[in-house]
Formats: structure tokens, C-alpha cells, sequence
């Protein structure tokens, strides 16, 4: 059997897409209520939970904002660079 | 990146910033009990798209891509091919649990690829579609589907001084759907997560074809800020504009409503594919459009029994 193109997924040949931010949010710790409902929200599951506070991963987040949106304490700020 | 999230369908992708259907995505896999494989058939659209920009795939899973109009019968292939392998018991890896995922735009499903679904649907294969309905070809630039709703500008329903956008009223897929007496249909909301978790695995729990709706608002063509689209989501059910329900064996449940839904123009008003609606001109589209709105509620509340 011939097999047609397979690819494997490989994240180091993904794109960064950090690189496509303009506004950049910030958690307030403080605020923070570790409720994570910005969790399931994010299109590129650059949120995590760490200390039951919201953690966010620069590298692929693409600065939307829903996280800020979505935030019930405003816990979350877009600011730009 | 949230390693839990991501076991399925990593970052990576080149969707819009704030797109809906990644966490559509994320949402209905993750409701796939641990140690059941994924397979994932995808129909052409954003999703297919954007998540595999060669030579990276943010697909962890298996994932086959046909064409436009065949996902449904591709991947009804897919899972009878398996069960008649593991029938004559020449699977190389052994059996295992795998459970058969299709995933959609609106383009795909409500148009193109409604023959493929219809056939998949009635040869009772094993299988959940995912329909992540944006309400218009977004991927090609904004196109009419028969999923835009009544009064939306598109490219090709543009707005002048004579037309205010889409006359036709959008289809009834899940009537459709619901036809042609499958076990589970079901409308959702990406904005409402855990209702939409929990028909996923209800869908999934079932053996033979099930079908998901799930609202999922695009940014880039409805016109709003890339941060709003759980808001603008949220708004379409509390207006009655996407009601959430299922139908269970031809048996019809409304899962969220409301005394006081909110007036249509809550809806509206957020998102720029509407805002001719609010000339003096196209008042009378908006009472149209909440007419129908209204009427099409009422008529679910009358299948409810």
C-alpha cells in the first residue's frame, strides 16, 4: 500500500504565534480568584492554572483579549507593550 | 501552553486571534473518555485551514482531510473500514476504542456537504458531527451560506441603496438532521461551555450517528473586536437568536430559557454585518428579523411537549 503525505505533529515546527500580538494581558495575582473560567476560552490554550492562579503562555498567545473579556474580577488587563 | 487543553489540538494554528472554534474543538475531544483513540475527518473551511499549514500540523490526533462536500462520507468510510478490520480480526495494532469524529463549517454541512452528511446520517454509522456554524463562507471572505441569517451583509448580499443584506431566511438544519431519525441532535453555544460539554458526551456515549450545532462567532467577518466573541455568543441565546436544545430520539428539550429574552438589537447592535440595520430606512428589517426570531421560538416551544 502507498501511503499518501503523513505528518507528524511537531510542535518546534509550528509558528509562534506570540508573534502576532499588539495588546498583551496581564494577570493581577493579587485579583485573581483562580476561578478559571478564561481557561476553556482561549484559542490557544496558553492559559494554565498555576497556584490557582492564571498563568499565560507568551509564546503562542495571540493577545485577543477574551481572556481580559471573560474575566469575572477583571483580574486580567490588555496593555500594550 | 495549557498542556491538558492542548492533548488534542495544540496552539500553533493560524486561526484569527479571538476565533470561537478552537475551544469548540478542545471542548467536544476533551469529553472523549481517557483511553478512547480520536480519529477526526475534517471538511474543508477555517478549521481545516488553518490548523494544518504545512509542515506543521497542530492536529495531535489522527485527522483526515477529503474535500469540501465529503467529510461525513469520508469518514464513514473511515469507521466501517475499522469495524470490518477488527470484525476479521486483522487490525496490526489489536482493537482498540476509537471513536469517529467529523468536524464542519457551516459551508461544509449545511450546503456543500449536506448530500454526504444526509447519506451518513441514514446508513446509521458510528459517528459524531461537529457543526461550528460562523454563518457564512469566512475562510473564501465573507460569502452567503444558507446559514446567514435574514438581513446580514455578506459580500455577496452586499448592502446598498436598494438591498439591506440577505432576504432569504437561514435554513432549519436541525430539522433536517433531526429527519432523519437519528439518536441525538443537538444545538449549542460555545459561550455556554458546560452545557456544551455535556452533550458531547452525550453524544459521544451513543452508538450511531449524532450531530452537534455549536454557534461559533468569527471575528474578522461579523465584524467585532477580536476580544468579544464569548459576549456576542452569549447574547445570541439570551435573545432567543440561537435557542439551546436537543432532540433525543424525535423528542425535543429546551436546555436554556429565559422569562425576559432580550431584544433582538442587543444582538445586533455588536457586530458590524448588521450596522445598516440601524438606518432610519431598514427599520422595519430589524422587526422582520425579530419576527422571525420570535416566531421561531415560539414554534420550538410547541415541539416541546
Amino acid at each position: 500500500m502507498e501511503h499518501g503525505a503523513v505528518i507528524k505533529h511537531d510542535l518546534k515546527k509550528g509558528p509562534k504565534t506570540g508573534a502576532w500580538r499588539y495588546m498583551h494581558p496581564e494577570v493581577d495575582k493579587s485579583k485573581c480568584i483562580g476561578c478559571s473560567t478564561c481557561v476553556p476560552f482561549c484559542p490557544e490554550a496558553s492559559i494554565e492554572m498555576k497556584d490557582k492562579k492564571a498563568e499565560i503562555d507568551y509564546d503562542y498567545c495571540k493577545g485577543c483579549g477574551v481572556c481580559a473579556e471573560v474575566c469575572p474580577v477583571k483580574a486580567i488587563l490588555m496593555k500594550k507593550k | 501552553m495549557n498542556e491538558q487543553l492542548a492533548k488534542n489540538f495544540a496552539p500553533g494554528h493560524s486561526a484569527c486571534a479571538g476565533c470561537a472554534f478552537p475551544a469548540i474543538v478542545r471542548a467536544v475531544l476533551g469529553e472523549v473518555a481517557d483511553g478512547t483513540e480520536i480519529v477526526v475527518a475534517n471538511a474543508t473551511g477555517c478549521l481545516e485551514v488553518t490548523s494544518t499549514l504545512y509542515p506543521y500540523t497542530a492536529w495531535k490526533i489522527p485527522w483526515i482531510h477529503n474535500a469540501f462536500e465529503n467529510a461525513a462520507a469520508t469518514l464513514s468510510g473511515v469507521e466501517k473500514a475499522y469495524e470490518i478490520l477488527k470484525r476479521k480480526k486483522k487490525l496490526p495494532g489489536g482493537d482498540k476504542k476509537i471513536k469517529f469524529v467529523a468536524f464542519g463549517g457551516d459551508g461544509g454541512t449545511y450546503d456543500i456537504g449536506l448530500q454526504s452528511l444526509s447519506g451518513a446520517l441514514e446508513r446509521g454509522h458510528n459517528f459524531l458531527y461537529v457543526l461550528y456554524d460562523n454563518e457564512g463562507y469566512m475562510n473564501t471572505g465573507n460569502q452567503r451560506s444558507s446559514a446567514t441569517p435574514f438581513g446580514a451583509a455578506t459580500e455577496t448580499t452586499p448592502t446598498g441603496k436598494v438591498s439591506f443584506g440577505k432576504t432569504e431566511v437561514r435554513k432549519n438544519l436541525m430539522d433536517i438532521v433531526a429527519a432523519h431519525h437519528i439518536p441525538y441532535v443537538a444545538q449549542a453555544n460555545v459561550a455556554f461551555m458546560a452545557d456544551l460539554k455535556r452533550k458531547a458526551k452525550k453524544a459521544l456515549s451513543i452508538d450511531g450517528p449524532t450531530f452537534l450545532s455549536v454557534f461559533s462567532p468569527c471575528t474578522n467577518n461579523w465584524k467585532f473586536p477580536t476580544s468579544q466573541y464569548v459576549n456576542i455568543a452569549k447574547l445570541a441565546t439570551e435573545t432567543n437568536f440561537w435557542p439551546l436544545y436537543e432532540i433525543e430520539n424525535g423528542k425535543y428539550k429546551i436546555n436554556w430559557a429565559t422569562e425576559k429574552p432580550k431584544s433582538l438589537t442587543d444582538f445586533l447592535k455588536t457586530q458590524g454585518r448588521f450596522k445598516h440595520l440601524f438606518s432610519e430606512k431598514n427599520k422595519d428589517v430589524i422587526e422582520e428579523m425579530q419576527k422571525i426570531t420570535d416566531d421561531e421560538w415560539k414554534r420550538l416551544v410547541g415541539l416541546v411537549e
